[in-house]
């Protein structure tokens, strides 16, 4: 079957119970002192843009769940994946 | 049987030469530093993952070396009983290779902290305490930007005894003052499970070694050595 080119976007993400003293420090001393007081909460985190032949999205989709968890590309004791979007190119 | 001692080096350790100087020259054990892809167990009766930034600390911190042929090494030694020590980037490196559980975040400052600190010794069963007494304040310098130890399965590491060193003040109290980088449980270093053979600790024992470098003319790194020699030899007869 003929190989096809996506474009998969994966963000990682510390666990709620693992504290994110960056996004702390953006939202408490930049977003709420410039009085954007409507913002309730801010997290930060890693943002990956993987290129991949596959023959189809949702197998582009399957290697890269894989990969990153073979890997440990994210740290499951501290981090939580997410396939942000997966696009054909 | 003479002991020897393999001191790894990965692209990025800064603290290699450190840990051969103390072993070589403080501790006189005979001792090899070693490129990572040339390991092999079998010439070494215990292995030490230096201090540093290994691969950069891409990605995140001790993950590329994670996956270095040298851990699969380590990982015979660790299996057998053989000592399997981390020192700062390698205690990251071991948390990413599940040597050790939890995981070492970015410090609660933001910031790269380098200062004297002590700690309480908790478990003195280990091969890195073992010529220490529970109880026992070290004197000890830490430098690092993720050392905040993090683990989703604390009571598990405190029933089994696995807390070997937690931050403290100088009489011993663990409080939140004494805490340099927010670590759960001002938790500084830990132990494996099965022959509490494998210690990851994010201070640096080697920079504690010799009076000279302390501010108060201490030598409480010599004991973390001492102690693994003080392992191996006991293991051997």
């Amino acid at each position: 079957m003929d190989q096809l080119e996506f474009v998969i976007e994966v963000s990682l993400e510390n666990k709620p119970a693992a504290r994110d003293p960056v996004a702390e420090t953006i939202k408490r001393d930049l977003i709420a002192k410039k009085g954007y007081n409507m913002v309730s909460n801010v997290r930060s985190g890693q943002y990956l843009r993987i290129n991949i032949f596959a023959e189809n999205a949702n197998k582009a989709k399957e290697i890269v769940t894989n990969m990153c968890n073979d890997l440990r590309i994210f740290n499951p004791v501290t981090q939580n994946l997410t396939v942000l979007s997966v696009k054909k190119i | 049987m003479k002991t020897k001692i393999a001191v790894l080096m990965f692209p990025g350790s800064n603290c290699d030469l450190d840990t051969v100087h103390v072993l070589k020259n403080v501790i006189k054990v005979d001792t090899d530093l070693v490129w990572h892809n040339h390991f092999k167990e079998k010439d070494y009766d215990g292995v030490i993952l230096p201090g540093g930034f290994a691969f950069g600390d891409y990605l995140r911190a001790g993950i590329i070396a994670a996956h270095s042929p040298a851990i699969d090494e380590a990982k015979v030694m660790l299996k057998d009983g053989r000592p399997v020590i981390g020192i700062c980037n390698g205690f990251q490196i071991l948390t990413e290779a599940q040597f050790l559980p939890g995981a070492l975040l970015q410090n609660d400052s933001l910031k790269f902290v380098c200062k004297w600190v002590n700690l309480i010794v908790e478990n003195n069963k280990t091969v890195l305490s073992n010529k220490m007494k529970k109880g026992d304040v070290i004197d000890i310098p830490i430098a690092h930007g993720e050392g905040r130890f993090f683990t989703d399965n604390m009571k598990e590491l405190e029933d089994n005894d696995q807390i070997v060193f937690r931050y403290a003040d100088e009489t011993g109290n663990i409080t939140k003052d004494s805490n340099p980088n927010g670590s759960l449980g001002n938790i500084a270093g830990i132990c494996n499970l099965d022959f509490q053979n494998c210690v990851g600790l994010m201070p640096h024992p080697e920079r504690a070694s010799e009076a000279i470098l302390s501010p108060k003319k201490t030598t409480h790194g010599q004991l973390f050595f001492e102690s693994m020699i003080e392992y191996i030899l006991r293991r051997v007869h």
